[in-house]
Parts: structure tokens; C-alpha cells; sequence
């Protein structure tokens, strides 16, 4: 049986991994190579690495730095942040990365997603898309650009429709704050793809995971619990466990 | 095609140095040879047509028996046709053909493609398994699955139906998830593959 996986997630920030409250302020929690070497040693389901410093201030994608966290990992590592072009893809790829999670340049270019998939293959493109509650309303949110008008699923539709392969969905609101997983947001997703999606944003303990999975949650991300707090991905798994959620258990 | 840096790092884990080649003498000269590979089917073949690698392949696998170790894509382009996309016709090493997952008949609508961790059933001895435990999870990413009638089945997996997980016939070993991928026990299976013994 496929198994639902947990993923920390990490974003990094001048060679040092960060941690972002509500994608605003930034803590430094360690060297990433190190936090490579810890999660591979954990025997993690999978790793999410996000360069913000790539996406916010459109500087070159750190193919060095990628290719030392490749280097530690022998799960599945996803890349993201800053990803401009099909050539930007290659050298993420090159550097050891198995996936390239792309945000803003999708929100730009749908023909950019049908262009990767077709390259690459759609297992290899995941579309990651950030939400904000406004008033009660779902919309997708941008540093760049702020709240747009589009709603988060008619998007996920349309990248699943150009060929994505997995859709990050991300709760800026929750995101940080150790609360749990917006599962009203979950629960608009429920059943609507055919692609996998992993939720982001909110996980304070493991409970939190399960009700995230049990509303529609294919995979979970998460970064605060993992670097803030005594919980180990393990927990989580544990957790699901208990509650008949099939889980890679070691 | 595909990510070869993974594939490479996971060798050198184990403690053994793998040569990423299209080079004719370098695949001629190696004493195993893996064909790594995601990314679709027809695009794989082309490649390996272009490259003019067909042939040595032939030579160095089917004629001269050397050690073979196909990973995802590297497995299904063993099978004689795979309908991805368009009808391709593959390196026909296996009588097997490579279908999409179709889940209509099915009460619940998976997801496809097939990502994540799933467990292994063993069918057969296949010496790669060596000291990894029976319904060990490893690490899936594809839309496609390989099908046959040859005896040649070491493990299946479920996803909807049982499909085929992993073969081995002769010096022939394949897998459909991704060992390099697959921590631990997904380097047991390498290690186990560079130690085994040339037939030759």
C-alpha cells in the first residue's frame, strides 16, 4: 500500500538554512549539509529545500550549495525558489535534485510547466502554490505580486492540466505558527486532482498530520515542528500509525 | 534522461566508483552496467539511439552476459513495446510490454502517477534482495508499469492491481522504484548488485 509521506520542508538563506515565520522573518538554524546528513540518517520519507534568497531577489540558483545537500541524501530531494528556465532545471537537476518545485514562474508562464513536464517528465514538476484566507475566500499569494485574483484549486487545475506532477500547497496564514494544517483549505482539494498534493504549513505536533491526511492530504510538509520543537519526523509517522494511516514505519 | 548524479553518489556510497559514459569503449570496458532513467520511453529509446548504444548493449548484456542493472525507466525500455504516449518499441530483451495505470474500473481513484513508498511482495529469488527484509518499502515514481508473462518476476507491488516491482532474469536485474532513492535498504540493493559475480 503507497504510503503517505512526511517531508520536512527547509528553506535556505545565504548558505544557512532559515526558518520563516508567515514568510517574513528569518531565523538561522544550522548548515545545511548537516541538516542533510541529520535527516538522511533519520531515514526520512523525502526533503523539500526551498531557496528563498533565489525567489525573492532573483539571483542565480546556488547549484554548489544544491549539490552538497544532494550529496548527504538519499531520499527524494525536491528544489525550489528562483526557477526562471528550462535551463535553471538542468543544473538543479545536475546538482542531484530529483524534483524542481516552481512557483512563481508558473504563475507567469502555464506554457513554462507544459514545456518542463515534457522534458523531464511530470514526475519531476511540482507546481507549489501559497495561499492566503482574505475575508473568508481562498487566493493564491505572491511576495512579488500579493493576493491575486485566481482561486488556489482553479490553479492547481490548470498546472495539473499542463502536466505537474504534485502540487505544494502552502497556508502562508498557518505557515509558522504551529497550530495545524488550514484543513478548511485541505478540504477544498479533497477528491478535485489527480495529482498528489502535500500540504505545507502549520504542523505543531503530530496530531496535526493526521488530521490533515484524514481531510484530503496526500503527503505533508512541514519545517517549525522539526527545527522548534522535540518531534522528530518518526513522531509523526508513529502518530499516523496509530490512527491506520499507512505510513513507512522503521 | 533522468538523474545519473543520484544513481553515481548512491554507488559511491556503497563504496564503488561509477563512470556516468555514452562512450562505446567505456560500456565495452565495464565490468557492470546500469541503465538509470526517468523521463518517457520514446524520448529514452531515442536517445540511446542516437547515441548508438543499441548495439553495444546487445553485445555486452544479452551476448556477453555482463552484469545489468536497469532502474524505472531502465526497466520498462527492456520490454519489447511500452504505449506511453505513442506505440514505442523497446529493447525487447523481455517479452513485456509498458502500460498507464488505469484505475476506472476501480471503487477509489488512485493517483498517478505513483509517488511515494510502497511495500514489496517477493515472488522469486532475485540475489539483489540479499539480507533486506520481505515487504520492505522503496521508493516509486512512475505513471507506467511493466507487464509479462516471462517467468522472471522477483517482486510485485500494490498500487490498484499488483504490478511488477522487479525482475531478474540471468545477469539481468531490474527495478521499477528507484534504489538510489530508497535510503538504506535502496543501497543494500546496489551493494548487493556490485558484489555480485560476473556469470561471464
Amino acid at each position: 500500500m503507497l504510503k503517505h509521506r512526511v517531508i520536512p520542508c527547509v528553506l535556505l538563506k545565504d548558505w544557512q538554512l532559515v526558518k520563516s515565520i508567515n514568510f517574513d522573518s528569518f531565523r538561522t538554524i544550522g548548515h545545511p549539509t548537516s541538516t542533510a546528513r541529520i535527516y538522511n540518517a533519520r531515514n526520512i520519507d523525502e526533503l523539500i529545500v526551498l531557496d528563498i534568497d533565489a525567489s525573492l531577489n532573483g539571483e542565480e540558483i546556488n547549484t554548489e550549495i544544491i549539490s552538497d545537500i544532494a550529496d548527504e541524501c538519499f531520499m527524494p530531494l525536491t528544489i525550489g525558489g528562483g526557477i526562471n528556465s528550462i535551463d535553471d532545471i538542468y543544473k538543479i537537476l545536475n546538482a542531484g535534485a530529483d524534483k524542481i518545485s516552481i512557483n512563481s514562474k508558473a504563475l507567469e508562464d502555464l506554457n513554462f510547466i507544459k514545456e518542463a513536464s515534457s522534458i523531464f517528465g511530470s514526475q519531476c514538476i511540482v507546481c507549489s502554490i501559497d495561499v492566503k484566507n482574505i475575508n473568508g475566500e481562498y487566493k493564491v499569494f505572491t511576495k512579488s505580486k500579493g493576493v491575486l485574483k485566481i482561486h488556489p484549486l482553479d490553479l492547481a487545475l490548470k498546472y495539473q492540466k499542463n502536466g505537474a506532477g504534485e502540487i505544494l500547497l502552502t497556508s502562508v496564514d498557518n505557515e509558522g505558527s504551529a497550530n495545524g494544517y488550514d484543513i478548511e483549505l485541505i478540504k477544498v482539494f479533497k477528491d478535485k486532482l489527480k495529482i498528489p498534493i502535500i500540504l505545507n504549513g502549520g504542523m505543531g505536533k503530530p496530531e496535526h498530520a493526521v488530521e490533515a491526511i484524514q481531510n484530503g492530504a496526500d503527503a505533508v510538509a512541514a519545517s517549525y515542528i522539526f527545527h522548534f520543537s522535540k518531534y522528530t519526523p518518526n513522531d509523526i509517522k508513529r502518530e499516523l500509525f496509530k490512527n491506520n494511516i499507512s505510513t513507512r514505519i522503521l | 534522461m533522468g538523474n545519473l548524479r543520484s544513481v553515481q553518489k548512491a554507488f559511491e556510497k556503497v563504496g564503488c566508483d561509477a563512470i556516468i559514459s555514452n562512450d562505446i569503449n567505456v560500456i565495452r570496458n565495464a565490468s557492470k552496467i546500469v541503465l538509470p532513467g526517468v523521463g518517457s520511453f520514446a524520448d529514452g529509446m531515442k536517445h540511446l539511439e542516437e547515441l548508438g548504444l543499441i548495439d553495444i548493449l546487445n553485445e555486452q548484456v544479452i551476448k556477453n552476459k555482463k552484469p545489468f542493472l536497469g532502474i524505472c525507466l531502465g526497466m520498462q525500455l527492456l520490454a519489447r513495446v511500452s504505449y506511453e504516449h505513442v506505440e514505442t518499441k523497446g529493447l525487447s530483451w523481455i517479452d513485456a510490454e509498458v502500460i498507464q495505470f488505469d484505475f476506472s474500473s476501480l471503487d477509489i481513484q488512485l493517483k498517478v502517477p505513483h509517488i511515494g513508498w510502497n511495500n514489496t511482495r517477493y515472488k522469486k529469488q532475485n540475489k539483489l534482495f540479499h539480507s533486506i527484509k520481505d515487504d520492505s518499502d522503496f521508493y516509486f515514481v512512475h505513471s507506467y508499469y511493466f507487464k509479462t508473462n516471462e517467468d522472471i518476476i522477483s517482486s510485485t507491488c500494490n498500487y490498484g492491481i499488483n504490478f511488477v516491482s522487479s525482475i531478474n532474469k540471468e545477469n539481468i536485474y531490474a527495478f521499477q522504484f528507484h534504489p538510489e532513492k530508497s535510503q538504506t535498504n535502496g543501497l543494500k540493493i546496489l551493494e548487493n548488485f556490485i558484489n555480485l559475480k560476473s556469470d561471464k
